[in-house]
């Protein structure tokens, strides 16, 4: 029998069809990878299973019985458990604390020693060390993930769900987990991970699971498919898109020129590792990568509002690392940066159009009055000429739906004339229409001789439309490609993490 | 010399506990993660109501537990507001201190036309343990006191039990430190939230019948003078522990009735105005704010989440 | 999430929720025995029958509005000053302490420098928590919430302990000398000048942050840091500005209430306003106008209670109780004008 089946699911939010009809089956006792693309629907697949979302049609089946979970706790009960991303952990709190947090059946009073022993017993089944007194606090993110993992076994899961667990993990910590999971796997347990490395998927896991636009595309036994097959799989076999680059001249010499970027994040680990490229006016240089793989920093870093660690990024003999971002933006460098939340990146989100349109250049005139005319006059000309559908221009942003909010933000830094222009996720959520628009802004730019830096998940359209495309990894350039001779699947092998031979590089360098 | 000592800190204990009422109420209220300013309106509601039915019925018990709900009845109104329409604390607490000094002023007249029977009040007189009261120094301070103040220490030792040992003592601590994690793990958050703020509320009403009920014993405009604010800060001061609060206000007490005996304090053989030293409590607070911002020992940080509300994320 | 709600619609609520409350109010007089609609009657009676009455509210609106307006622009910020009441009795001791070192000094000149003295005295005051709060994180709410009784105490002791300022002619309990003609502000139209200053100051901060850059900068920045800093915004040099400001504000308030109505310095002036204006401030949505009618129908409620008192004999504090279930209702409204409810039970999210 099954751990866990699931037949014709089927998830929709909004307008979106999440999920089109799933079936797959996940047996006792293994290691099944799920991979895909960022919006290909595993998240939203995964958290049907731990009960954080409803499924609108479809059967799930534990151990041969069908459930349906109305809650995270109706999915514990059953024997699913998932440790997601985001810790849920209180941070001045011990790990008993923790693990034992919400426990039905332990009485009025804590009985510290039982649950101890309750406790130590599974750490000793499964090879966890982890000292139960510690506050959450002093501990390592590899150790909090293991309070996490040892939480949902006390709560009795038999299948677990881990959804990008190395993502925080440096390598080492990473062997540590991976014999956790083999010790989990001869104990009987199911284990789903989500991962995009492909050098995981292909060491830890027994079966692999890949979905691509919503839908599940196939189950291969990992012993039987190789890192190439893999990414056939995960990105489709052929290019599905209309080229939408448009000739123009590019300039003799770079207008960017960036050596060594490195930076390191909040715990210590690389977010940025050597970066090196050149980028040249009047060209759109794509940067392709699997999101969280460095795409923010590399933006932030090059708009003054992160500091590197280390290398140079050299913009008409400046180096903009050392620069604030009023410096870097006189200089004709402009960001339109479209996070996850979309509200955030240099949008004020309680103010209206006018007064974020107004926000990178009001400074410029008199000195002490508003001078709400020219942002007035400059966000109608936006919303014009980007058709963006608002009542009125004094609207509050946070209202206006995705796609306006991403004109706005475009429209603005492209007012601005600038020379070199990153762009960031422009398309996300957008209708063919908008996509268009912003795809006519952008050429326009390119053939006035700017140059481009275009980040974006969707891997046809960034071949539709770049000149070259750069694939970050984990914080480090995998390669940098001529979109017409590369095939998907060695960015997709990049994308994960396999590094392109020398030669292609210097080809295109 | 010693005996005169014994009986200033015993005057210094009954000062402070309408104070410790204040603050065991606050720290149920914080540690649940909702911010606190409302105290001086409980406590004045409870002043009033548990006079209202003292002097109505004659009952001691009565009165006492009148106080408890009606400050309960307040806290409710700000746990509604604030935990399941998820409004502004600061304000909500603000206005709740404004509504029960109304309310308290509103039957003022009423109330002071009534007085309490002797009988009543002596059901709160001094009951003096034996033996135990005869220890020198803090024997009277401890052990002969009237039954408000005993009820307070119990209240108090009860609280760090529960905080320290019991299951649903843990479970408000990780909702008062991050909502979403104690909600991942199947608590009900906002049932928690209610029965915590209910009984803050519950003990501010008793404070501040103490005042009307027992220490001043006779009605009178304004009763509390601002101890409702003193407890908000002594909250903090105390770092939310229900132990260090008994400390706290006993020691606010005796430096209070100090003041009040004799105007100023010399010390140093400078003499201090009562008023520089009622800034004390205050400028204290600011202090420990400040250090904890500086010393960071992350367990004597308030609550993680005080003053923002919770609701479950959705996509 | 789900869509807001338009500008029209968010009006609708709140208009409901105002109407609920007055309803709500009626009905607790009904249980108390009083006849609504008297109770109301006489409370416009009690503000708008003769002048005398519509000057007392004048006079509770003078402070309340310019308090609200000093909370308006630290609020705009996020930044939550609850220490007017604080900046207030400072002002008001500043005030004081200028009349002190000049008792003597013409009028044109006293008064404008009582009101610098104001100034510096409630921006520095409000200048510690600001300082505070970039240097150690500290909460700028609990700050000044603890400086509020700091300085009322430290009035309260310049009023009994500190012998320079005794009023000698003060009877049995200690009070400070009263001010003499010249430090007193004069009136205008039949009220202290101080309505002039306080509708001169709402255009004025209306005019400031509206349409200078100071308070787009302002408002910006209480956004988010990050934003501000990408728009080039000089994020600490604003944040000092904007609270020397508010807590300046604050303090006028407390000079023109000293000047000019209780024309001495005393520790019990304040009747709690700022702490109502606190609630003014959040009530009025942070604008400067609105900020002018709240604190206006607050004057009336307070001033309409008193009067009812004497003329109906119901203790003046239900004014106050009325005030206090209206914003009970509006902040409960806040609810429904932030979040539309979704009902989606099937395949919705949870």
């Amino acid at each position: 029998m099954n751990a866990l089946e699931v037949k014709h699911l089927k998830k929709t939010f909004g307008s979106t069809l999440a999920n089109k009809d799933i079936t797959l089956e996940v047996k006792q006792g293994e290691i099944l990878a799920l991979l895909g693309e960022n919006g290909s629907g595993k998240s939203t697949f995964v958290n049907q299973l731990a009960g954080i979302y409803a499924p609108e049609s479809g059967e799930i089946l534990i151990d041969g019985k069908q459930v349906s979970f109305k809650s995270p706790q109706d999915a514990i009960a059953a024997g699913v458990g998932m440790v997601h991303q985001h810790f849920k952990l209180v941070e001045v709190m011990s790990a008993l604390e923790n693990i034992t947090l919400g426990e039905k059946n332990g009485g009025f009073l804590i009985k510290k020693q039982q649950l101890f022993d309750k406790i130590n017993d599974i750490q000793n089944r499964f090879g966890f060390s982890i000292d139960l007194n510690r506050k959450l606090y002093s501990m390592s993110v590899s150790e909090k993930q293991t309070v996490e993992i040892i939480k949902i076994l006390y709560q009795g899961a038999r299948i677990l769900i881990l959804d990008e667990p190395t993502a925080v993990l440096t390598p080492q910590e990473t062997e540590k987990l991976f014999a956790v999971l083999r010790r989990m796997k001869e104990n009987g347990c199911s284990i789903i991970i989500i991962t995009h490395k492909l050098n995981e998927v292909m060491e830890i896991s027994d079966r692999v699971a890949v979905m691509r636009k919503g839908e599940f595309v196939g189950m291969v036994e990992t012993s039987s498919c190789t890192e190439k097959s893999l990414a056939r799989l995960m990105l489709g076999g052929k290019f599905e898109y209309k080229v939408t680059r448009v000739a123009a001249g590019r300039s003799q010499n770079p207008v960017l020129v960036v050596n060594n970027l490195s930076s390191k994040n909040a715990y210590g680990k690389k977010s940025l590792d050597d970066i090196s490229f050149s980028l040249y006016g009047g060209e759109i240089l794509g940067v392709a990568g699997i999101v969280g793989s460095g795409q923010k920093e590399l933006c932030e870093s090059l708009t003054g509002l992160l500091r590197a660690d280390g290398g140079e990024a050299l913009f008409e003999g400046q180096n903009l690392l050392k620069l604030s971002p009023i410096a870097i933006k006189k200089l004709g460098v402009r960001m339109n940066f479209v996070p996850e939340d979309r509200l955030g990146m240099g949008l004020a989100a309680g103010l209206d159009i006018a007064e974020n349109v107004m926000m990178r250049s009001y400074s410029e005139e008199s000195r002490f009055f508003l001078d709400r005319k020219k942002g007035t006059a400059m966000a109608s000309e936006i919303v014009d000429r980007y058709a963006i559908s608002t009542p009125s221009i004094h609207n509050p942003v946070r209202q206006l739906s995705g796609g306006n909010i991403q004109k706005v933000l475009l429209g603005r830094e492209l007012e601005m004339h600038p020379k070199f222009l990153i762009v960031a996720y422009p398309f996300r959520g957008l209708d063919v229409g908008a996509t268009n628009n912003i795809i006519n802004m952008l050429n326009e730019q390119k053939k006035r001789g700017v140059a481009i830096l275009l980040v974006g998940e969707d891997i046809d359209q960034l071949c539709a439309l770049s000149d070259r495309l750069m694939v970050i990894h984990d914080g480090s350039v995998k390669g940098i490609v001529n979109p017409e001779q590369v095939s998907k699947e060695e960015i997709g092998l990049m994308m994960m993490g396999k590094q392109i031979s020398e030669e292609k590089v210097a080809q295109n360098d | 010399m010693i005996l005169s000592f014994a009986l200033f800190l015993q005057v210094a204990v009954q000062t402070g506990t309408h104070i410790l009422y204040g603050i065991l109420g606050g720290i149920l209220f914080e540690k649940s993660g909702q911010t606190n300013l409302g105290t001086e309106g409980m406590m004045l509601l409870g002043a009033a109501f548990g006079y209202l039915a003292g002097s109505a019925s004659g009952n001691p018990f009565l009165a006492v537990l009148s106080a408890g709900f009606a400050g309960s009845a307040g806290a409710l109104i700000y746990a509604f507001i604030t935990i399941t329409l998820r409004g502004n604390q600061i304000v909500t607490g603000l206005v709740l201190t404004t509504f029960g000094t109304g309310v308290a002023s509103f039957m003022g007249k009423y109330l002071a036309a009534s007085p309490l029977s002797a009988s009543f009040k002596s059901s709160f007189s001094v009951i003096s343990l034996p033996l135990l009261s005869k220890i020198p120094l803090i024997g009277k301070m401890l052990f002969e006191q009237g039954i408000y103040v005993y009820v307070s220490l119990v209240f108090a030792f009860v609280l760090w039990a529960y905080y320290r040992y019991t299951r649903w003592g843990l479970n408000i601590r990780a909702i008062g430190e991050n909502p979403a994690a104690a909600d991942a793990s199947g608590i009900n958050v906002t049932l928690y939230k209610y029965i915590h703020v209910l009984a803050g509320g519950f003990l501010c009403g008793l404070g501040g019948a103490y005042l009307s009920l027992s220490f001043v014993g006779q009605w009178q405009e304004n009763i509390t003078a601002g101890a409702g604010w003193i407890a908000v800060a002594f909250v903090i001061f105390c770092t939310w522990s229900p132990l260090k609060a008994i400390l706290c206000a006993w020691a606010f007490g005796a430096l209070n009735s100090l003041a009040m005996k004799c105007q100023s304090v010399p010390i140093f053989g400078h003499i201090i105005p009562g008023q520089l030293l009622d800034m004390i409590p205050y400028i204290a607070t600011i202090v420990v704010l400040v250090l904890m911002g500086l010393h960071f020992k992350k367990e004597n940080q308030g609550p993680a989440s005080l003053g923002i509300s919770f609701f479950r994320e959705e996509r | 999430m789900q869509k807001a709600l338009s500008q029209r619609q968010k009006v609708l609520v709140r208009g409901a929720a105002v109407l609920s409350a007055i309803l709500c109010s009626m009905l607790v007089l009904v249980f108390m025995g009083l006849n609504p609609l008297t109770v109301y009657a006489n409370i416009f009676k009690g503000c708008f029958g003769t002048f005398y009455r519509f000057k007392q509210v004048v006079y509770k609106a003078v402070p309340l509005t310019i308090l609200s307006l000093g909370c308006c622009v630290a609020f705009k910020m996020k930044f939550w000053n609850i220490g007017a009441e604080g900046q207030f009795y400072m002002g008001a001791f500043a005030a004081t302490w200028a009349y002190m070192l000049f008792p003597s000094a013409p009028v044109a000149v006293l008064l404008p420098l009582m009101a610098i003295f104001a100034l510096i005295a409630g921006g520095i005051f409000a200048l510690i928590p600001a300082a505070l709060k970039i240097k150690w994180g500290t909460s700028e709410t609990l700050v000044t919430l603890m400086l509020n009784y700091v300085a009322q105490k430290w009035v309260s002791y310049l009023k009994y302990s500190y012998l320079p300022w005794r009023d000698p002619h003060g009877g049995g309990s200690p009070k400070i000398v009263n001010f003499s003609e010249n430090a007193v502000l004069p009136s205008l139209l039949g009220i202290h000048i101080g309505w002039l200053i306080a509708v001169l100051l709402v255009l004025a901060m209306y005019f400031l942050l509206k349409k200078t850059k100071f308070g787009y900068e302002v408002s910006v920045i209480g956004e988010s840091f990050d934003t501000a800093r990408y728009a080039g915004i000089n994020v600490s040099r604003t944040i000092v500005i904007a609270v020397v400001l508010s807590g300046g504000l604050c303090a006028l308030a407390g000079m023109i209430q000293a000047s000019a109505i209780e024309k001495s310095l005393t520790d019990n002036m304040s009747n709690g306003m700022g702490f109502t204006a606190v609630i003014t401030t959040w009530l009025s949505q942070l604008d400067p106008v609105i900020a002018l009618v709240v604190s206006f129908v607050f004057s009336v409620l307070l001033q309409g209670g008193s009067y009812l008192q004497t003329s109906m004999g119901v203790p003046d504090s239900m004014g106050t109780i009325i005030q206090t279930i209206i914003i009970f209702f509006v902040l409960g409204s806040e609810f429904f004008v932030r979040y539309r409810f979704v009902f989606d039970k099937t395949g919705g999210e949870k």
